[in-house]
């Protein structure tokens, strides 16, 4: 085979793995949306807010240490003790369902029967706050995240596929990784909403709120469980992300990565959301390997959101969204 | 009456407000909050710690106390636009934007307004010549001084000759990115390199096509014009790769601590420019210490100094309050305004002795501003990362640039704007 499709089964393969990840962050949307309708746009912040959190914990480091020494001119970092990343993970997530918790309380209570575009607002006013509030409680400097994940170019697949077809393709293990923990996030989610008493009352309110409220079902508690969930997945995608490029306020924007996924796949199916990242993450690797050369590269951005609009136009609810009927 | 009142208590205010009219004025355009923050925190605060401790040490300059009024752009070139309207009002003798964009917005504004514009190592490249840009500053070096540097590491590495190797430069796709590329194609042909650059999308968090690229193409060494998220991923990619890190050169926006530490030892010998030394070997320190860190006055946090961003940002503070210095010496009264601070910066000389004198030796080139050359002596070093000890190690003394190649695109450019907004030539 001539060397330029190796190239591009090279890039294709890199694409459905960076594919994974787009997906990871936009699951997160899906669950939300799928629970209560709102689009919430603080997502990509929970991925950093969470990431942070848990290199806080990791490091020992004191919460709001820089605002208690600008208080009272102490010289407090440290707690002078590292947790290990089961326990710091542990931790991160009792703090992100403690988050979900206060966001019902604050927020989403106040705002119960309210227009979408409403509640679509509290939730950038939610971003901007969340964004603030985690660089003031563990300060905006990038940290490197080390959870133990391997990162690199995996030799195996390299020599294998060299010695296969005479050309060593570039994986990166992180990227494997990613892969193998979407697919198992996804399968515990499906597992979860078709399996359990609370998955069920998740898949009751999706369908109808009245009607679920009507039979028992808290609409109050399906909401903090809903975000809890989205927090931890938002923490798999921030580990993910800020092991890739240290924990920083950028990781918040990997959202805007997640917004093609969710317009091709639909808002609504968590298996959508794994084949729009797919679909997303291969043809810009594509786009970028075949066209970008001859329109100066740099394609990968604009091209998500293109391939993404083509779609909208001849199947707006997405691949896997379901079809939305109103009565006139 | 009512009215009256309340009109006095607002002029009051704002007097109570604002600096003391005998001060001089230095406002930070700082950028403490958004994606960029983790490299603006450290600039902002050597800034302010420097003239922090000629106001505690020296009572300020000339015997005259220095305010530093910091204004919050989030790197955001329309906030940066509101902060220097904001501020100039206020006796402003010099803004560092601290951002290409905010620069190339305020330059005719700043002209108009008649205050100096210092844009060091970043900014408009061609306002080296004062001949056109007579309020614009970008001394000791800018992008296309960079550009040659880097190329003259690569050629002292190679005995001199580097025709037929590859080169690529992975850049940032703005204005910014774009700056050394002209360079880099007129110093490809004197020397015969070939050059491919190749592009990545703001914020470039995602980088994976442009490093298979790389790794397809096999290029001998990669430039890198990045900032912010750009750089930790690149270099990240890089050692997924495995790129000789040695033959990744970054400038120096890509070599600061921030952009090395997330890649852990991956990122050990990636090198990148600079245009001063870092790091806390410096006499100036024990000032520092005694006057400002141990009487609590540090800027921020305190937690990011002698990294190389703090030591830029205390830098361009040396070099400002060198030019007030100067502007004060010139104007003959202590109490200078922003046209004899310009007179001041245009008549600015760096020696050897003055950085000893001011607890920097070595710290930064040598160089004198005239009338004709606002860029100064476009000098860089070459240092390199050790991830062992968590340190840039120094590798070069300070390298000048290509003149032969880089005057005559710098009279290009310049003219071409001279053309477009009809501006007369000076320094006759």
């Amino acid at each position: 085979m001539p060397e330029q499709v190796f190239f591009a089964l090279e890039a294709a393969a890199n694409g459905l793995m960076t594919g994974v990840l787009y997906a990871l962050v936009a699951l997160g949307f899906v669950l939300i949306f799928k629970a209560s309708g709102i689009f919430n746009f603080a997502q990509g912040v929970f991925a950093l807010f969470a990431a942070m959190t848990l290199v806080g914990f990791q490091n020992g480091q004191i919460p709001f240490a820089h605002l208690i020494n600008a208080i009272f001119g102490t010289s407090l970092h440290h707690f002078g003790w590292n947790m290990p990343t089961v326990l710091a993970i542990l931790c991160t997530m009792a703090v992100m369902v403690l988050l979900a918790f206060l966001v019902e309380r604050w927020v989403l209570k106040h705002l119960v029967n309210q227009e979408p575009i409403i509640l679509f607002m509290a939730t950038i006013g939610l971003a901007y706050f969340l964004e603030g509030f985690g660089d003031v409680m563990w300060g905006a400097d990038i940290k490197k995240l080390d959870v133990g994940l391997p990162q690199g170019m995996s030799s195996a697949i390299d020599e294998a596929t060299y010695s296969l077809f005479g050309y060593g393709f570039f994986i990166d293990r992180l990227d494997v990784v990613a892969a193998v923990v979407a697919a198992m996030l996804v399968v515990a989610l499906m597992l979860f909403s078709q399996f359990t008493k609370y998955g069920r009352a998740l898949r009751a309110v999706a369908d109808d709120h009245q009607a679920a409220l009507s039979v028992g079902i808290s609409l109050r508690f399906i909401w903090v469980m809903v975000w809890a969930i989205a927090g931890f997945v938002a923490l798999v995608a921030g580990m993910m992300w800020g092991t890739k490029m240290g924990v920083q306020f950028s990781l918040s924007l990997i959202a805007l990565k997640a917004l093609p996924v969710l317009m091709l796949g639909g808002f609504t199916s968590i298996p959508g959301a794994i084949v729009g990242g797919l679909i997303i993450g291969m043809g810009e690797q594509l786009f970028e390997f075949s066209v970008g050369p001859l329109v100066g590269g740099a394609t990968q951005n604009w091209f998500a959101y293109m391939l993404a609009l083509v779609f909208l136009v001849f199947r707006p609810q997405g691949l896997f969204g379901e079809k939305i009927i109103e009565r006139v | 009456m009512k009215l009256t009142r309340l009109a006095a208590v607002a002029v009051a205010a704002t007097v109570a407000a604002g600096p003391a009219l005998a001060d001089l004025v230095f406002p930070s355009l700082s950028y403490r909050t958004g994606p960029y923050a983790a490299g603006g925190i450290p600039f902002a605060d050597g800034y302010k710690d420097y003239f922090t401790l000629l106001n505690e040490r020296d009572g300020g300059i000339g015997g005259v106390k220095i305010q530093v009024p910091e204004c919050e752009t989030a790197y955001n070139t329309e906030k940066g636009v509101e902060c220097y309207e904001s501020t100039k009002g206020g006796a402003a003798l010099v803004y560092q934007p601290l951002s290409t964009g905010i620069t190339y917005q305020i330059i005719p504004k700043a002209s108009q307004d008649k205050i100096p514009v210092h844009t060091m190592g970043y900014g408009r490249t061609s306002s080296v010549n004062g001949k056109v840009f007579e309020w614009v500053f970008n001394y000791p070096a800018n992008y296309w001084d960079g550009a040659s540097i880097a190329i003259k590491h690569i050629l002292d590495l190679n005995g001199g000759n580097i025709a037929g190797k590859k080169i690529a430069l992975v850049y940032h796709n703005s204005a910014y990115g774009k700056e050394p590329i002209r360079t880099l194609e007129e110093l490809a042909k004197k020397h015969g390199y070939e050059f491919k650059a190749i592009p990545v999308d703001h914020p470039g968090q995602e980088q994976k096509a442009q490093w298979l690229e790389i790794r397809r193409d096999r290029p001998d060494y990669v430039l890198m014009w990045g900032w912010g998220v750009m750089n930790q991923v690149a270099v990240q990619e890089a050692a997924n790769i495995r790129f000789p890190m040695e033959n990744f050169i970054g400038i120096w926006w890509s070599g600061s601590e921030n952009d090395v530490r997330p890649a852990g030892e991956g990122a050990h010998g990636y090198k990148a420019l600079n245009i001063h030394k870092t790091g806390m070997d410096f006499p100036i320190y024990d000032d520092l210490k005694k006057y400002v860190y141990d009487k609590g006055l540090a800027a921020g946090a305190g937690d990011q100094i002698g990294t190389v961003l703090y030591s830029r940002g205390m830098y361009a503070a040396v070099l400002a309050a060198e030019a007030a210095r100067k502007a004060q010496e010139l104007a003959g009264t202590p109490n200078i305004n922003a046209t004899q601070m310009r007179d001041g910066m245009e008549a600015l000389e760096i020696t050897a002795a003055r950085l000893v004198e001011l607890g920097l030796p070595e710290f930064g080139p040598a160089f004198k501003v005239t009338c004709e050359n606002h860029g100064g002596s476009g000098e860089g070093l070459v240092q390199q990362w050790d991830a062992k000890e968590g340190k840039w190690v120094i590798l070069t003394g300070f390298i000048a640039s290509d003149r032969e190649v880089i005057d005559p695109l710098i009279a290009e450019d310049s003219e071409a704007y001279a053309k477009e907004n009809n501006i007369a030539p000076r320094c006759n």
